[in-house]
């Protein structure tokens, strides 16, 4: 059991962690979400009393780290797969590390074995790919069969077996009644993994709740509707008709629209009722990759712009778009900001259910409850690709509710 | 326990990296070789010395001439041992099984002055044989008065340069800055102030400088130093306690 209260670390100005709070419990795989330097290795490193909190305290089984008993046996940790002498064979580098903790050399070679680095334990880990430096950085974490694990992005680096075999893994551990606890920037990736979910932004909880939960409250489905292409006009008849039936639409990029709140029958009757064909009419999932983005969009540090690639290409002519991936069909990164228009640099579109970015930091799921249209019914049909947002900053809440 | 833990597996790091042989062969090889030559170059100039050098001429430490750039590879050895934890990120991983940092680092620094112990030891009798093997009849022998605390001295001098640079080390945590700073120091700044007549006696007092006094066995004419062979070896341990002070506490304050 790893218990966090008020955890606080300062560098200077700026905050790298803010009064977090949280419970890793045993028997379970946590998964610790958060975007590049939202504060999870810092969390991680005061977790194991390497950095010293500025306010708050952490301890594993009631203790400090620093005043656990027999910490080396108690507790396993890859911090960084690389933070290893390049000019040690992995063979010395676990032996060292296990006399440093009291456990028999004969463990070394059987970790060596569990991670499958046997045929290579005499090689100097200088020449070890990035996948192996996370094996190696795993055995470490294993030696003393502790009772606490942590994990520091393991999967970086590791090919698809290894990404599969770190989770069924940290899955056995934690089915040995273990605390397992696993730092990731991924997802997809937690959401097969892990059990529990705590996400942070900018160093702060931003959710704590069980994987279940996180999934039931944020891939409420929706149905893609696209009237003949030619006919714009039954598409702006469906619109109204469908917002006059209690439906939220939402245009899509490629001239869809996004349905939420009526169920696909419903959709289809009314559709019917109007006088409107349909060309396509099909249930989607939104994905919990999307509904994480959404929850840590206000909380990323380092944010992409689309390369304009300026002077290098012919510029596009007036009013035309640049192709865009067609929303909601499994690209991954349909929500990522849309290419910086001029005089209007903003950041994703709002998700599809109103809420935008992190503006609910604290709360425990802002996205649960749903959320009056924001569209107004009269979407110019005429315009194929509809402006994204609304709102220009995803940090502040949209007005329409 | 935990304190033997932290020797058997240090001494399993420091036995496990290329450099610890390196820099301690380089160190060993470097100053036999220079003391040698420089001892061979003075049997030979011997007749044409002046008096005054005559009087202040000491066998046993012109053998040790090549400690001035053997001690050069003691400081890259006492430097990567404790900097190397740092520039890797094992420090971490070393500090989260043994949170006692205070019983981490007195291990790790054990291991590492027991070893740079025997090794100078080694090298300042080899050095002191092979010298006076080249000053011919011009040499002196273990026997006589000061000579064996002049040589035994010489070992730990050495042992206490590479006990300082690791404080050195464990203070500044990066090995590049270690060594731009200790590199300088030994080789130029000091001699530079023991030499200028202005900053003489305050030269006196850098480690180098006292430490060295040990291995003299003739006092130069009209020297004035107000410290003898074993009180200048006290003041450079004096230095070395307050590096690995310095190191110490800033291993226990300051984030891993």
């Amino acid at each position: 059991m790893i218990e966090a209260v008020g955890l606080t670390k300062r560098y200077g100005d700026k905050t790298a962690v803010h009064n977090l709070s949280f419970q890793v419990r045993p028997g379970a795989v946590t998964g610790f979400l958060g975007p590049n330097g939202s504060g999870k290795s810092t969390t991680m490193r005061m977790i194991l009393g390497l950095d010293n909190p500025t306010a708050g305290h952490v301890t594993i089984s009631g203790h400090p780290y620093r005043k656990l008993p027999n910490a080396a046996r108690h507790v396993g940790a890859l911090l960084d797969a690389k933070a290893v002498h390049g000019g040690r064979t992995a063979r010395n580098h676990l032996l060292s590390l296990a006399q440093l903790s009291g456990i028999p050399a004969r463990r070394v070679d059987e970790v060596l074995g569990v991670v499958g680095l046997q045929d290579v334990a005499r090689r100097r880990s200088k020449g070890f790919s990035l996948g192996m430096g996370q094996r190696l950085g795993i055995a470490a974490a294993l030696l003393g069969d502790p009772q606490v694990l942590l994990f520091d992005e393991p999967v970086n680096g590791l090919d698809p077996e290894g990404i599969l075999w770190v989770r069924n893994l940290m899955k056995a551990l934690a089915a040995e009644g273990r605390t397992v606890f696993v730092s990731s920037h991924l997802m997809s990736e937690m959401a097969l993994t892990a059990d529990h979910l705590i996400v942070i932004g900018r160093g702060q909880l931003l959710a704590d709740m069980s994987v279940q939960d996180f999934i039931t409250a944020n891939s409420a489905g929706f149905a893609r509707v696209r009237t003949p292409d030619t006919e714009p006009q039954l598409r702006e008849k469906l619109t109204s008709a469908l917002t006059e039936a209690g439906g939220h639409v939402l245009p899509e990029q490629d001239g869809a629209l996004r349905v939420t709140g009526l169920p696909l029958p419903r959709i289809s009757d009314l559709a019917h009722e109007a006088g409107v064909r349909l060309w396509e009419l099909s249930p989607h999932q939104a994905s919990l990759e999307e509904a994480y983005m959404r929850m840590t969009q206000g909380a990323v540090d380092y944010r992409s712009t689309a390369d304009q690639k300026a002077g290098l290409q012919q510029p596009l002519p007036p009013g035309a778009q640049p192709p865009m991936p067609v929303p909601g069909q499994g690209q991954p990164g349909w929500y990522a900001p849309p290419p910086p228009r001029q005089g209007a640099p903003g950041p994703a579109p709002a998700g599809p259910y109103g809420a935008p970015g992190a503006a609910g930091a604290g709360t425990a799921n802002p996205y649960a409850q749903p959320v009056p249209p924001q569209t107004t019914p009269a979407e110019p049909a005429a315009a194929p690709a509809p402006s994204p947002s609304p709102s220009a900053d995803p940090t502040t809440p949209e007005d329409a509710r | 326990m935990t304190a033997a833990r932290v020797v058997r597996s240090e001494w399993t790091k420091i036995r496990s990296v290329a450099s610890t042989v390196w820099t301690l062969s380089v160190a060993v090889v470097v100053t036999v070789a220079l003391g040698m030559l420089i001892s061979a170059l003075t049997n030979h100039e011997f007749a044409t010395m002046p008096d005054r050098d005559r009087l202040s001429f000491d066998p046993t430490f012109i053998s040790f001439a090549g400690m001035s750039l053997g001690q050069l590879a003691m400081i890259v050895f006492g430097v990567l041992v404790v900097a190397n934890e740092y520039s890797t990120g094992m420090i971490r991983t070393s500090l989260a099984a043994v949170p006692q940092r205070g019983t981490f680092l007195s291990g790790k620094i054990a291991v590492a002055t027991l070893l740079a112990l025997a090794v100078s030891l080694a090298t300042s009798f080899v050095a002191f044989f092979a010298g006076q093997a080249m000053l011919g009849a011009h040499g002196t022998s273990l026997g006589e008065p000061g000579v064996l605390r002049a040589v035994i001295g010489g070992g730990f001098y050495m042992t206490l340069i590479a006990v300082f640079s690791m404080g050195v080390a464990a203070m500044l945590r990066s090995p590049m800055l270690s060594l731009g700073v200790l590199m300088p120091f030994f080789f130029l700044i000091s001699n530079i102030l023991g030499n200028v007549s202005a900053t003489e006696k305050i030269g006196r007092f850098l480690p180098d400088q006292a430490g060295s006094k040990v291995m003299r066995v003739v006092t130069p004419v009209d020297d004035d130093t107000p410290y003898g062979p074993w009180g200048g070896l006290g003041i450079m341990l004096l230095w070395v306690i307050a590096a690995l002070v310095g190191g110490y506490l800033m291993l226990e304050r300051r984030d891993a």
